[in-house]
């Protein structure tokens, strides 16, 4: 069951209460742990609890996108939403789950334009795609590398020969 | 058929990540399409694709710009970044939450003692651990001495790229005072890794107190002097003023922080918004102004140094006594009296170093603090172990630098440089 501990700001738990009444099952689970509160919804409803946020609860401000490999067997990747609500000076997370098979989450650079970028870092970490996103490119490693390396099976050390790296000598011809 | 008159993907010929380089020329191709299907003919050949960086030394670092001109001015642009990817998450879950510490200083390493601070205060806050006041006061000065010389890096380069090399000297001149005050402070003049989870590594020094109170003094008087050489300068303002303008709106579309969101008229800065250490109780103004352009970011960063000093000036008129790290050994380093001199002291130091700290299993946090560059905040959950299961950097430089792709189209090709030089990105930062 779902629950908030009292060391929420009061001011969060209107938002958390009119969300779970708006949207009565796409709440999977509401919880705050050391004093940050995050909504777990269903993926389906994703970009409608974000149109919500940030048309009715003022959260305008997209601070960061991120991706988290819980690395079990069942909705294996988590997507996490960092949300700024600029009026009322509010934080909240948003999370999002897909499995390790269809590893796809609704863009929503149609909401926030700026998670763009972040959700192309989440991609070429993670490999989970963005359905709608304009430019799903990796971000930091080259088109060529064909692996994710945040997931935990990747190993720290790298793949040898992963990357076709450029001759060190000159050319002789 | 291709409207693209220009058909970059098919004239380029990379050598090595083929694949890389094709997507990102064809995604340059793609933006902006409907805008393209307009000009699509281009009888003088006035279009032409400049490849700008990663080896340039005005982008600041690895920044590559892979810009479309027509004649002077851009038409669109992309950047490319990860050139100096290090996989600094990666790294953290496979080390303690103190053996990551020195990474931090590695990557916004401009300002490192704000990156340490960022760091210690998000695992302090997931593991419960409360810091002495000192430790929190010393930790401010640091941060505030480590925001004048971002900032001056900052002026020097920026005032630089504008074509005035001498500056770079004379804030680099100040620039070397706040590294003596880190020797003396931390032990280090670069990468500082003064902060510990639980306090500071130190208290401060005789030498470094006087050195700080000598900077607090003369430091204005410097200020002043730069105001004075490029306030009236009509060179200087002429380049600058409308240079890479931001509305207020875009800006936070855009997802932009720090000054470069302060200087497009929102006055968000997370030590006003979420108040940490001892901000709440100083007295200070969030620079901000209305224009969004790069003369309203250099006004901005100004000013936020004469705020710095005011801080400084409050830390160091009410700085507590008392120990600068939690006298718990569950929880941080014990002090090196103890470490030397007792058997308990070296067990628990070992166990710091061996285990660290272990946060409750399945908790996770975000934490944020306001560096130079804008709001740094780590996200952690927690495993249980003392290693984070998930760590994640929330880069100040990386979210300018997507604000930076987008203002720079429609600019001209000499304000490039300029533009970037007044959003100030750090690739260490950014690329993580």
């Amino acid at each position: 069951m779902s629950h908030l501990s009292p060391t929420v700001p009061d001011e969060i738990i209107p938002v958390v209460n009119e969300l779970r009444s708006a949207f009565e099952h796409v709440i999977l689970e509401a919880y705050s742990s050391s004093g940050d509160v995050f909504i777990l919804i269903q993926r389906e409803s994703l970009l409608k609890v974000a149109a919500e946020l940030k048309e009715v609860h003022h959260f305008v401000y997209l601070t960061d996108v991120f991706g988290i490999d819980r690395y079990t067997s069942d909705d294996r990747f988590e997507v996490v939403y960092n949300l700024v609500d600029l009026k009322y000076g509010r934080r909240i997370f948003l999370k999002v789950r897909c499995t390790e098979e269809n590893p796809m989450v609704d863009s929503v650079t149609p909401i926030w334009p700026n998670a763009d970028w972040a959700e192309r870092e989440v991609f070429d970490m993670f490999g989970i795609r963005f359905e709608g996103h304009p430019d799903m490119r990796r971000i930091y490693m080259p088109e060529d590398f064909a692996y994710f390396p945040l997931r935990k099976e990747f190993p720290l050390l790298g793949i040898p020969g992963s990357i076709d790296l450029p001759a060190t000598t000159p050319d002789p011809d | 058929m291709n409207h693209d008159s220009l058909d970059i993907v098919s004239k380029s010929h990379p050598t090595f990540f083929k694949e890389h380089q094709t997507r990102l020329y064809k995604s340059l191709e793609d933006k902006h399409t409907t805008i393209e299907a307009l000009d699509s003919e281009d009888p003088l050949n006035s279009k032409m694709i400049l490849n700008m960086g990663p080896q340039h030394p005005a982008t600041h670092g690895v920044l590559r710009l892979v810009l479309q001109l027509n004649g002077e001015s851009i038409e669109k642009t992309k950047l490319d970044i990860g050139y100096l990817h290090r996989g600094v998450e990666k790294i953290a879950e496979n080390k303690t939450y103190q053996e990551f510490m020195p990474y931090t200083d590695r990557m916004d390493y401009l300002s490192p003692y704000s990156n340490n601070v960022a760091l210690c205060s998000a695992v302090e806050k997931i593991a419960n651990v409360e810091i002495p006041d000192r430790a929190q006061v010393i930790r401010m000065i640091g941060c505030e001495l480590a925001r004048i010389s971002s900032h001056l890096l900052w002026l020097g380069t920026m005032v630089m790229d504008a074509g005035a090399i001498s500056f770079f000297i004379w804030t680099f001149r100040e620039r070397e005072k706040i590294y003596d005050i880190m020797d003396q402070l931390a032990g280090h003049r670069f990468t500082v890794s003064h902060a510990r989870i639980g306090g500071v590594a130190n208290d401060i020094t005789p030498d470094a107190m006087s050195l700080i109170k000598e900077f607090v003094q003369t430091f204005p008087k410097e200020l002043k002097d730069f105001h004075k050489l490029l306030d009236r300068n009509r060179l200087f303002f002429d380049r600058n003023a409308d240079a890479g303008v931001l509305s207020t709106d875009r800006a936070l579309a855009l997802g932009a922080t720090g000054p470069v969101l302060r200087a497009s008229g929102f006055a968000y800065d997370v030590r006003r918004f979420t108040p940490y250490l001892k901000y709440d109780k100083m007295e200070f103004e969030v620079p901000t102004r209305l224009e969004g352009d790069n003369l309203a970011r250099y006004y901005v960063r100004m000013e936020e140094m004469h705020e710095s000093i005011r801080i400084l000036r409050q830390c160091l008129d009410n700085l507590p006594n008392g120990p600068i790290r939690l006298d718990n050994a569950k929880k941080a380093y014990p002090s090196k009296d103890e470490v030397y001199y007792s058997m308990e002291g070296m067990i628990h130091d070992f166990m710091m170093t061996d285990t660290g700290i272990c946060p409750p299993e399945g908790a996770e946090t975000y934490h944020a603090v306001e560096a130079p560059k804008g709001e740094l905040g780590y996200y952690i959950q927690s495993d249980g172990t003392g290693h984070p299961w998930r760590l994640k950097v929330n880069s100040p430089s990386f979210r300018n630098l997507q604000v930076l792709e987008n203002i720079l189209d429609g600019e001209a090709v000499a304000d490039t440089v300029l533009i970037i030089g007044g959003i100030d990105p750090v690739m260490g930062e950014a690329d993580k």
